[in-house]
Protein backbone atom coordinates (compact mmCIF):
# COMPACT_ATOMS: atom_id res chain seq x y z
CA UNK A 1 0.00 0.00 0.00
CA UNK A 2 2.87 2.41 -0.45
CA UNK A 3 2.47 5.40 -3.03
CA UNK A 4 3.86 5.81 -6.07
CA UNK A 5 6.73 8.22 -5.89
CA UNK A 6 4.98 11.19 -7.82
CA UNK A 7 6.87 12.07 -11.54
CA UNK A 8 7.64 16.42 -10.88
CA UNK A 9 6.14 16.50 -13.68
CA UNK A 10 2.59 15.58 -11.94
CA UNK A 11 2.93 16.97 -8.67
CA UNK A 12 1.58 20.22 -10.20
CA UNK A 13 -1.73 17.48 -10.67
CA UNK A 14 -2.05 16.90 -6.67
CA UNK A 15 -1.85 20.44 -6.03
CA UNK A 16 -4.85 21.04 -9.03
CA UNK A 17 -6.66 17.90 -7.52
CA UNK A 18 -6.56 19.67 -3.97
CA UNK A 19 -7.53 23.29 -5.31
CA UNK A 20 -10.45 21.76 -7.24
CA UNK A 21 -11.91 19.98 -4.22
CA UNK A 22 -12.00 22.79 -2.13
CA UNK A 23 -13.68 25.06 -5.62
CA UNK A 24 -16.23 22.10 -5.40
CA UNK A 25 -17.23 22.28 -2.10
CA UNK A 26 -17.21 26.14 -2.37
CA UNK A 27 -19.51 26.57 -4.91
CA UNK A 28 -21.53 23.46 -3.99
CA UNK A 29 -22.06 25.74 0.01
CA UNK A 30 -22.30 28.46 -1.84
CA UNK A 31 -25.61 27.28 -4.41
CA UNK A 32 -26.91 25.50 -1.27
CA UNK A 33 -27.01 28.54 0.78
CA UNK A 34 -27.95 26.02 4.03
CA UNK A 35 -26.40 25.98 7.18
CA UNK A 36 -26.01 22.23 6.68
CA UNK A 37 -23.58 22.55 3.83
CA UNK A 38 -20.91 25.00 5.34
CA UNK A 39 -18.20 26.14 3.00
CA UNK A 40 -14.53 26.07 3.19
CA UNK A 41 -14.09 29.53 4.65
CA UNK A 42 -16.77 28.96 7.17
CA UNK A 43 -15.17 25.77 9.08
CA UNK A 44 -11.49 27.00 8.41
CA UNK A 45 -12.75 29.83 10.75
CA UNK A 46 -14.08 27.34 13.26
CA UNK A 47 -11.22 25.70 13.21
CA UNK A 48 -8.80 28.66 14.03
CA UNK A 49 -11.57 29.62 17.04
CA UNK A 50 -11.43 25.72 18.10
CA UNK A 51 -7.73 25.77 18.25
CA UNK A 52 -7.48 28.88 19.96
CA UNK A 53 -10.01 28.34 22.57
CA UNK A 54 -7.89 24.62 23.36
CA UNK A 55 -10.44 22.47 23.38
CA UNK A 56 -9.84 21.10 19.86
CA UNK A 57 -6.00 20.40 20.46
CA UNK A 58 -7.07 18.91 23.81
CA UNK A 59 -9.49 16.63 21.91
CA UNK A 60 -7.34 15.80 19.52
CA UNK A 61 -4.72 14.98 22.46
CA UNK A 62 -6.92 12.75 24.34
CA UNK A 63 -7.77 10.84 21.11
CA UNK A 64 -3.91 10.53 19.90
CA UNK A 65 -3.24 9.17 23.35
CA UNK A 66 -6.25 6.38 23.16
CA UNK A 67 -5.00 5.45 19.60
CA UNK A 68 -1.17 5.28 20.47
CA UNK A 69 -2.23 2.88 23.43
CA UNK A 70 -4.90 0.71 21.50
CA UNK A 71 -2.25 0.10 18.88
CA UNK A 72 0.44 -0.48 21.32
CA UNK A 73 -1.58 -3.50 22.57
CA UNK A 74 -3.14 -4.79 19.61
CA UNK A 75 0.21 -4.90 17.91
CA UNK A 76 1.57 -6.88 20.92
CA UNK A 77 -1.11 -8.99 21.31
CA UNK A 78 -1.28 -9.87 17.97
CA UNK A 79 1.98 -10.38 17.28
CA UNK A 80 2.66 -12.68 20.10
CA UNK A 81 -0.48 -14.74 19.00
CA UNK A 82 0.42 -14.95 15.36
CA UNK A 83 3.62 -15.70 15.65
CA UNK A 84 3.01 -18.53 18.28
CA UNK A 85 0.19 -19.85 15.24
CA UNK A 86 2.62 -19.30 12.57
CA UNK A 87 5.58 -21.44 14.42
CA UNK A 88 3.03 -24.19 15.42
CA UNK A 89 0.93 -26.33 12.97
CA UNK A 90 -1.06 -27.77 16.33
CA UNK A 91 -1.50 -23.54 17.81
CA UNK A 92 -2.96 -22.71 14.40
CA UNK A 93 -5.14 -25.54 13.98
CA UNK A 94 -6.59 -25.44 17.51
CA UNK A 95 -6.51 -21.33 17.47
CA UNK A 96 -7.65 -20.87 13.70
CA UNK A 97 -11.23 -20.75 14.60
CA UNK A 98 -11.36 -18.03 17.60
CA UNK A 99 -9.34 -15.91 14.86
CA UNK A 100 -12.04 -16.29 12.16
CA UNK A 101 -14.58 -15.27 15.61
CA UNK A 102 -12.53 -12.63 15.99
CA UNK A 103 -11.96 -11.13 12.97
CA UNK A 104 -16.02 -11.02 12.03
CA UNK A 105 -17.03 -10.07 15.16
CA UNK A 106 -18.82 -6.26 14.69
CA UNK A 107 -16.14 -3.35 16.39
CA UNK A 108 -19.47 -2.12 17.85
CA UNK A 109 -20.30 -4.90 20.01
CA UNK A 110 -16.43 -5.68 21.04
CA UNK A 111 -17.06 -2.23 22.19
CA UNK A 112 -20.36 -2.95 24.17
CA UNK A 113 -19.26 -6.14 25.63
CA UNK A 114 -16.08 -4.24 27.32
CA UNK A 115 -17.92 -1.29 28.41
CA UNK A 116 -20.59 -3.74 30.34
CA UNK A 117 -17.70 -5.99 31.70
CA UNK A 118 -15.21 -3.29 32.30
CA UNK A 119 -17.44 -0.27 33.17
CA UNK A 120 -17.41 2.94 31.58
CA UNK A 121 -13.29 3.41 31.96
CA UNK A 122 -10.92 4.49 30.04
CA UNK A 123 -9.24 0.94 30.49
CA UNK A 124 -12.21 -0.61 29.07
CA UNK A 125 -12.03 2.27 25.90
CA UNK A 126 -8.55 1.16 25.01
CA UNK A 127 -8.76 -2.11 25.34
CA UNK A 128 -11.99 -2.74 23.18
CA UNK A 129 -10.34 -0.55 20.57
CA UNK A 130 -7.09 -2.59 20.76
CA UNK A 131 -9.17 -5.86 20.57
CA UNK A 132 -10.70 -5.08 17.46
CA UNK A 133 -7.45 -4.84 15.76
CA UNK A 134 -5.77 -8.26 17.46
CA UNK A 135 -7.12 -10.84 15.57
CA UNK A 136 -6.26 -8.93 12.16
CA UNK A 137 -2.61 -8.32 13.36
CA UNK A 138 -2.51 -11.88 14.28
CA UNK A 139 -3.43 -12.93 11.09
CA UNK A 140 -0.73 -10.72 9.53
CA UNK A 141 1.91 -11.62 11.80
CA UNK A 142 0.93 -15.52 11.71
CA UNK A 143 1.40 -15.19 7.91
CA UNK A 144 5.34 -13.82 8.63
CA UNK A 145 5.98 -16.36 10.84
CA UNK A 146 5.44 -19.07 8.16
CA UNK A 147 6.93 -17.80 5.26
CA UNK A 148 10.43 -17.28 8.13
CA UNK A 149 13.05 -19.15 5.71
CA UNK A 150 14.81 -21.94 7.66
CA UNK A 151 17.87 -21.67 5.57
CA UNK A 152 18.60 -18.20 7.74
CA UNK A 153 17.85 -19.32 11.02
CA UNK A 154 20.60 -22.78 10.46
CA UNK A 155 22.74 -19.87 9.91
CA UNK A 156 22.09 -18.25 13.13
CA UNK A 157 22.29 -22.20 14.45
CA UNK A 158 25.60 -22.82 12.89
CA UNK A 159 27.04 -19.47 14.20
CA UNK A 160 25.73 -20.33 17.78
CA UNK A 161 24.08 -16.89 18.18
CA UNK A 162 22.74 -16.38 21.51
CA UNK A 163 19.33 -15.75 21.28
CA UNK A 164 18.94 -12.33 21.77
CA UNK A 165 21.04 -11.22 18.28
CA UNK A 166 18.96 -14.51 17.20
CA UNK A 167 15.81 -12.69 17.57
CA UNK A 168 17.04 -8.96 16.33
CA UNK A 169 19.57 -9.79 13.13
CA UNK A 170 17.83 -12.94 11.55
CA UNK A 171 14.26 -13.83 12.91
CA UNK A 172 12.71 -10.56 13.62
CA UNK A 173 13.79 -8.50 10.29
CA UNK A 174 12.15 -11.28 8.02
CA UNK A 175 8.82 -10.04 10.47
CA UNK A 176 9.36 -6.22 9.52
CA UNK A 177 7.54 -6.22 6.34
CA UNK A 178 4.39 -7.77 7.50
CA UNK A 179 4.70 -5.63 11.22
CA UNK A 180 4.34 -2.64 8.66
CA UNK A 181 1.47 -4.16 6.86
CA UNK A 182 0.23 -4.83 10.29
CA UNK A 183 0.95 -1.38 11.46
CA UNK A 184 -0.44 0.48 8.16
CA UNK A 185 -3.89 -1.46 8.52
CA UNK A 186 -4.35 -1.24 12.32
CA UNK A 187 -3.86 2.52 12.28
CA UNK A 188 -6.57 3.15 9.81
CA UNK A 189 -9.02 0.39 11.76
CA UNK A 190 -7.94 1.77 15.11
CA UNK A 191 -8.20 5.97 14.02
CA UNK A 192 -12.10 5.01 12.82
CA UNK A 193 -13.05 2.82 15.86
CA UNK A 194 -11.33 4.70 18.55
CA UNK A 195 -14.17 7.47 18.07
CA UNK A 196 -16.82 5.09 18.25
CA UNK A 197 -15.83 4.03 21.55
CA UNK A 198 -15.45 7.60 22.63
CA UNK A 199 -18.82 8.76 21.85
CA UNK A 200 -20.39 5.63 23.54
CA UNK A 201 -18.70 5.29 26.62
CA UNK A 202 -16.09 8.67 26.95
CA UNK A 203 -16.96 12.10 28.11
CA UNK A 204 -13.56 13.58 25.83
CA UNK A 205 -11.79 13.08 22.63
CA UNK A 206 -12.80 13.91 19.13
CA UNK A 207 -15.48 10.89 19.06
CA UNK A 208 -17.71 12.34 22.21
CA UNK A 209 -17.64 16.13 19.86
CA UNK A 210 -18.66 15.02 17.02
CA UNK A 211 -21.66 13.20 19.13
CA UNK A 212 -22.31 16.22 20.63
CA UNK A 213 -22.17 18.29 17.46
CA UNK A 214 -24.51 16.09 16.00
CA UNK A 215 -27.08 16.67 18.54
CA UNK A 216 -27.05 20.22 17.74
CA UNK A 217 -26.88 19.87 14.27
CA UNK A 218 -23.21 21.92 13.95
CA UNK A 219 -22.21 21.00 10.59
CA UNK A 220 -19.27 23.16 10.64
CA UNK A 221 -17.49 22.25 13.83
CA UNK A 222 -18.27 18.37 12.52
CA UNK A 223 -16.04 19.44 9.50
CA UNK A 224 -13.97 21.47 11.37
CA UNK A 225 -12.97 18.02 13.33
CA UNK A 226 -12.48 16.10 10.74
CA UNK A 227 -10.66 17.71 8.93
CA UNK A 228 -8.19 18.48 11.72
CA UNK A 229 -8.60 14.76 12.42
CA UNK A 230 -7.45 14.14 8.59
CA UNK A 231 -4.22 16.26 8.68
CA UNK A 232 -3.26 14.47 12.12
CA UNK A 233 -3.47 10.96 10.37
CA UNK A 234 -1.77 12.07 6.74
CA UNK A 235 1.07 13.98 9.12
CA UNK A 236 1.38 10.53 11.11
CA UNK A 237 1.53 8.94 7.52
CA UNK A 238 4.03 11.36 6.23
CA UNK A 239 6.51 11.59 9.19
CA UNK A 240 5.87 8.63 11.55
CA UNK A 241 5.12 5.64 9.40
CA UNK A 242 7.02 6.30 6.49
CA UNK A 243 10.43 6.99 8.06
CA UNK A 244 9.89 3.81 9.61
CA UNK A 245 9.25 1.82 6.82
CA UNK A 246 12.42 3.30 5.26
CA UNK A 247 14.46 2.23 8.36
CA UNK A 248 13.04 -1.21 8.39
CA UNK A 249 12.94 -2.04 4.93
CA UNK A 250 15.40 0.45 3.17
CA UNK A 251 17.67 -2.57 2.20
CA UNK A 252 15.20 -3.42 -0.45
CA UNK A 253 15.86 -0.55 -2.52
CA UNK B 1 42.88 -30.40 18.49
CA UNK B 2 41.28 -33.72 17.92
CA UNK B 3 40.51 -34.95 14.64
CA UNK B 4 36.94 -35.22 13.14
CA UNK B 5 35.31 -38.88 13.92
CA UNK B 6 32.50 -39.93 12.11
CA UNK B 7 30.13 -42.92 12.49
CA UNK B 8 26.96 -42.64 11.59
CA UNK B 9 25.05 -46.06 11.58
CA UNK B 10 21.76 -44.71 10.30
CA UNK B 11 20.21 -41.60 9.26
CA UNK B 12 16.83 -41.70 8.01
CA UNK B 13 13.88 -39.53 6.76
CA UNK B 14 10.19 -39.65 6.52
CA UNK B 15 8.76 -38.95 2.96
CA UNK B 16 5.24 -39.51 2.84
CA UNK B 17 5.10 -41.81 5.66
CA UNK B 18 7.72 -44.08 4.64
CA UNK B 19 11.44 -44.19 6.04
CA UNK B 20 13.75 -43.42 3.38
CA UNK B 21 17.10 -44.20 4.53
CA UNK B 22 19.49 -41.35 3.68
CA UNK B 23 23.11 -41.95 4.97
CA UNK B 24 24.13 -45.99 6.69
CA UNK B 25 27.06 -47.30 8.14
CA UNK B 26 29.10 -43.91 6.99
CA UNK B 27 32.51 -43.70 8.72
CA UNK B 28 35.37 -41.63 8.09
CA UNK B 29 37.59 -39.89 10.59
CA UNK B 30 39.67 -36.93 9.38
CA UNK B 31 43.02 -35.74 11.28
CA UNK B 32 43.22 -31.69 12.60
CA UNK B 33 44.62 -29.69 9.24
CA UNK B 34 43.94 -32.33 6.84
CA UNK B 35 41.95 -31.24 3.93
CA UNK B 36 39.35 -33.88 3.15
CA UNK B 37 36.78 -33.42 0.32
CA UNK B 38 34.02 -35.65 -0.31
CA UNK B 39 32.74 -36.60 -3.55
CA UNK B 40 29.29 -38.47 -4.67
CA UNK B 41 26.10 -38.59 -7.00
CA UNK B 42 23.45 -36.30 -6.64
CA UNK B 43 20.99 -37.38 -3.72
CA UNK B 44 23.69 -39.64 -1.71
CA UNK B 45 23.18 -37.46 1.22
CA UNK B 46 26.20 -35.13 1.12
CA UNK B 47 24.65 -32.13 2.39
CA UNK B 48 22.66 -34.39 5.46
CA UNK B 49 26.07 -35.42 5.81
CA UNK B 50 27.49 -31.91 6.35
CA UNK B 51 23.91 -30.84 8.37
CA UNK B 52 24.55 -33.59 11.18
CA UNK B 53 27.89 -32.82 11.53
CA UNK B 54 27.38 -29.05 11.70
CA UNK B 55 24.93 -30.23 14.69
CA UNK B 56 21.64 -28.41 12.31
CA UNK B 57 20.52 -32.11 12.34
CA UNK B 58 19.97 -34.82 15.42
CA UNK B 59 18.28 -37.06 14.14
CA UNK B 60 20.52 -39.96 13.74
CA UNK B 61 22.19 -43.08 15.33
CA UNK B 62 26.11 -43.28 15.88
CA UNK B 63 28.59 -40.96 17.26
CA UNK B 64 29.89 -37.86 15.79
CA UNK B 65 33.08 -36.00 17.38
CA UNK B 66 34.03 -32.64 16.23
CA UNK B 67 37.41 -31.12 17.01
CA UNK B 68 36.48 -28.16 17.38
CA UNK B 69 34.73 -26.53 20.33
CA UNK B 70 30.75 -24.81 18.65
CA UNK B 71 32.36 -21.86 18.56
CA UNK B 72 34.93 -22.62 16.03
CA UNK B 73 32.94 -23.68 13.16
CA UNK B 74 32.43 -22.73 9.69
CA UNK B 75 30.04 -23.13 7.71
CA UNK B 76 29.80 -22.07 3.81
CA UNK B 77 26.27 -23.41 2.26
CA UNK B 78 25.65 -24.41 -1.14
CA UNK B 79 23.74 -21.22 -1.55
CA UNK B 80 25.46 -17.98 0.24
CA UNK B 81 22.36 -17.31 2.98
CA UNK B 82 23.52 -13.67 3.95
CA UNK B 83 21.01 -11.33 5.52
CA UNK B 84 19.41 -9.62 2.89
CA UNK B 85 18.49 -6.65 5.41
CA UNK B 86 22.53 -6.54 6.81
CA UNK B 87 25.30 -4.96 4.90
CA UNK B 88 28.16 -7.01 4.10
CA UNK B 89 30.41 -5.45 6.92
CA UNK B 90 27.31 -7.11 9.19
CA UNK B 91 26.71 -10.05 7.66
CA UNK B 92 30.58 -10.86 8.52
CA UNK B 93 30.44 -9.13 11.97
CA UNK B 94 27.63 -11.29 12.75
CA UNK B 95 29.96 -14.72 12.92
CA UNK B 96 32.17 -12.24 15.40
CA UNK B 97 30.81 -12.67 19.45
CA UNK B 98 31.20 -10.33 20.94
CA UNK B 99 30.28 -7.96 18.45
CA UNK B 100 32.85 -5.86 17.62
CA UNK B 101 32.25 -1.97 17.93
CA UNK B 102 34.70 -0.75 15.57
CA UNK B 103 36.83 -1.74 12.33
CA UNK B 104 38.04 -5.40 13.37
CA UNK B 105 38.90 -8.65 11.63
CA UNK B 106 36.19 -8.64 9.49
CA UNK B 107 36.81 -5.51 7.34
CA UNK B 108 40.73 -6.44 7.03
CA UNK B 109 39.18 -9.77 5.73
CA UNK B 110 36.71 -8.57 3.37
CA UNK B 111 39.51 -6.09 2.27
CA UNK B 112 41.79 -9.31 1.95
CA UNK B 113 39.02 -10.46 -0.41
CA UNK B 114 38.72 -7.34 -2.48
CA UNK B 115 35.65 -6.28 -0.84
CA UNK B 116 36.46 -3.32 0.47
CA UNK B 117 34.79 -0.53 -1.52
CA UNK B 118 31.49 -2.84 -0.70
CA UNK B 119 31.48 -2.91 2.79
CA UNK B 120 28.51 -1.19 3.42
CA UNK B 121 26.56 -2.63 0.39
CA UNK B 122 23.36 -4.76 0.94
CA UNK B 123 23.86 -7.99 -0.92
CA UNK B 124 21.68 -8.04 -3.23
CA UNK B 125 23.82 -5.24 -4.45
CA UNK B 126 26.48 -7.84 -4.90
CA UNK B 127 26.91 -10.30 -7.93
CA UNK B 128 26.65 -14.00 -7.41
CA UNK B 129 30.92 -14.30 -6.89
CA UNK B 130 30.25 -11.19 -4.46
CA UNK B 131 27.66 -13.08 -2.33
CA UNK B 132 29.78 -15.97 -2.07
CA UNK B 133 32.85 -13.93 -0.94
CA UNK B 134 31.28 -12.70 1.70
CA UNK B 135 29.99 -15.97 2.84
CA UNK B 136 33.01 -17.48 3.24
CA UNK B 137 34.48 -14.38 4.80
CA UNK B 138 31.74 -14.99 7.36
CA UNK B 139 32.78 -18.56 7.83
CA UNK B 140 36.56 -17.23 8.20
CA UNK B 141 36.40 -14.45 10.56
CA UNK B 142 35.92 -16.58 13.47
CA UNK B 143 39.32 -18.29 12.83
CA UNK B 144 37.31 -22.10 12.57
CA UNK B 145 39.14 -25.13 13.41
CA UNK B 146 36.51 -27.11 11.45
CA UNK B 147 35.08 -25.69 8.02
CA UNK B 148 32.37 -27.25 6.29
CA UNK B 149 31.76 -26.31 2.99
CA UNK B 150 28.64 -27.62 0.68
CA UNK B 151 29.03 -27.39 -2.70
CA UNK B 152 30.40 -23.70 -2.19
CA UNK B 153 31.46 -22.59 -5.74
CA UNK B 154 29.36 -24.60 -7.91
CA UNK B 155 27.25 -22.19 -10.76
CA UNK B 156 30.08 -19.42 -10.57
CA UNK B 157 31.78 -18.91 -14.04
CA UNK B 158 35.19 -20.50 -13.80
CA UNK B 159 38.01 -18.01 -12.84
CA UNK B 160 35.42 -16.30 -10.38
CA UNK B 161 35.34 -20.56 -9.15
CA UNK B 162 39.15 -20.32 -9.50
CA UNK B 163 39.75 -17.10 -7.72
CA UNK B 164 37.86 -18.38 -4.58
CA UNK B 165 39.03 -21.63 -4.65
CA UNK B 166 42.68 -19.90 -4.24
CA UNK B 167 41.66 -17.98 -1.41
CA UNK B 168 40.37 -21.11 1.06
CA UNK B 169 43.88 -22.69 -0.14
CA UNK B 170 45.41 -19.50 0.96
CA UNK B 171 43.36 -19.27 4.62
CA UNK B 172 44.00 -23.03 4.51
CA UNK B 173 48.02 -22.44 4.68
CA UNK B 174 47.40 -19.81 7.31
CA UNK B 175 45.49 -20.94 9.88
CA UNK B 176 45.32 -25.10 8.87
CA UNK B 177 41.77 -25.54 9.95
CA UNK B 178 40.14 -29.42 9.63
CA UNK B 179 38.18 -28.91 6.13
CA UNK B 180 35.99 -31.21 4.78
CA UNK B 181 35.03 -30.03 1.45
CA UNK B 182 31.61 -31.39 -0.73
CA UNK B 183 31.27 -31.56 -4.49
CA UNK B 184 30.17 -33.47 -7.44
CA UNK B 185 33.07 -32.50 -9.69
CA UNK B 186 35.87 -35.11 -9.39
CA UNK B 187 38.57 -32.31 -10.87
CA UNK B 188 37.68 -29.40 -8.12
CA UNK B 189 38.24 -32.26 -5.68
CA UNK B 190 41.32 -33.24 -7.11
CA UNK B 191 42.89 -30.03 -7.42
CA UNK B 192 41.92 -29.17 -3.48
CA UNK B 193 42.18 -32.32 -1.09
CA UNK B 194 44.66 -34.17 0.33
CA UNK B 195 42.13 -36.97 0.18
CA UNK B 196 39.26 -37.66 -1.56
CA UNK B 197 36.26 -39.32 -0.04
CA UNK B 198 33.51 -41.18 -1.97
CA UNK B 199 30.14 -41.94 -0.71
CA UNK B 200 28.01 -44.31 -2.91
CA UNK B 201 24.80 -42.99 -4.64
CA UNK B 202 21.88 -42.91 -1.27
CA UNK B 203 21.64 -44.23 0.74
CA UNK B 204 25.58 -42.93 0.96
CA UNK B 205 28.37 -44.59 2.68
CA UNK B 206 31.86 -44.24 2.20
CA UNK B 207 33.05 -46.43 -1.05
CA UNK B 208 36.41 -45.29 -1.56
CA UNK B 209 38.94 -43.59 0.29
CA UNK B 210 41.87 -41.86 -2.16
CA UNK B 211 44.65 -39.80 -0.59
CA UNK B 212 46.14 -37.45 -3.07
CA UNK B 213 49.59 -36.76 -2.60
CA UNK B 214 49.74 -34.30 -6.32
CA UNK B 215 52.56 -31.48 -5.42
CA UNK B 216 50.85 -28.28 -4.24
CA UNK B 217 50.03 -25.51 -5.93
CA UNK B 218 48.30 -27.38 -8.18
CA UNK B 219 46.22 -26.18 -11.04
CA UNK B 220 42.24 -28.01 -11.47
CA UNK B 221 43.03 -27.68 -15.01
CA UNK B 222 46.70 -29.45 -15.20
CA UNK B 223 47.27 -32.37 -16.67
CA UNK B 224 48.37 -34.77 -13.91
CA UNK B 225 44.87 -34.11 -12.38
CA UNK B 226 43.09 -35.13 -15.61
CA UNK B 227 45.08 -38.01 -16.07
CA UNK B 228 44.62 -38.90 -12.31
CA UNK B 229 40.62 -38.77 -12.88
CA UNK B 230 40.59 -40.41 -16.28
CA UNK B 231 42.65 -43.30 -14.18
CA UNK B 232 39.81 -43.35 -11.53
CA UNK B 233 37.02 -43.55 -14.01
CA UNK B 234 38.47 -46.16 -15.67
CA UNK B 235 39.99 -48.38 -13.06
CA UNK B 236 36.49 -48.04 -10.73
CA UNK B 237 33.56 -47.42 -13.34
CA UNK B 238 30.90 -49.20 -11.23
CA UNK B 239 32.12 -47.07 -8.19
CA UNK B 240 31.84 -44.00 -9.71
CA UNK B 241 28.99 -44.30 -12.44
CA UNK B 242 27.15 -41.18 -11.15
CA UNK B 243 30.46 -39.02 -11.21
CA UNK B 244 31.33 -40.12 -14.50
CA UNK B 245 28.20 -39.95 -16.21
CA UNK B 246 27.98 -35.75 -14.47
CA UNK B 247 31.59 -35.90 -15.90
CA UNK B 248 31.29 -37.07 -19.86
CA UNK B 249 27.68 -34.99 -19.70
CA UNK B 250 30.04 -31.26 -18.67
CA UNK B 251 32.89 -32.48 -21.35
CA UNK B 252 30.41 -33.00 -24.19
CA UNK B 253 28.71 -30.00 -23.12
Amino acid sequence: MTVQALRPSDVWLRWLSALSFLAVWAVAAKLAQAPLLPGPGAVAMALVKLTASGQLPLDLGITLLRVAASFAFAMAAGAAIGIAMGRSRRLDAFFDLWLVLGLNIPALVIIYLCYIWGGLTEVAAIVAVGLNKVPNTATILREGARAVDRELLQVADVLRLPRLRRLRLVYLPQLYPYFMAATRSGLSLIWKIVLVAEFIGRSNGVGFRLNVYFEFFDITNILAYSASFIAVVLAAEAWLIRPLERRLTGWRA
Amino acid sequence: MNALEVEIRRKAYRREGREVAALTDLAFAIPPGQFACIVGPSGCGKTTLLSIIAGLDRDFEGPVRRPAAASRLGMVFQTPRLMPWLSVRENVRLALDPPPRQESRAEELLREMQLGALLDAYPSQLSGGQQRRVALARAFVRDPELLLLDEPFQSLDAPTAQHLRDLLLALWARRRPTILFVTHDLREALSLGDRVLFLSAGPGRVVFDLPVDLPRPRDIESAAIDALRKRLLESYPDLLRGLAAASSAESAA
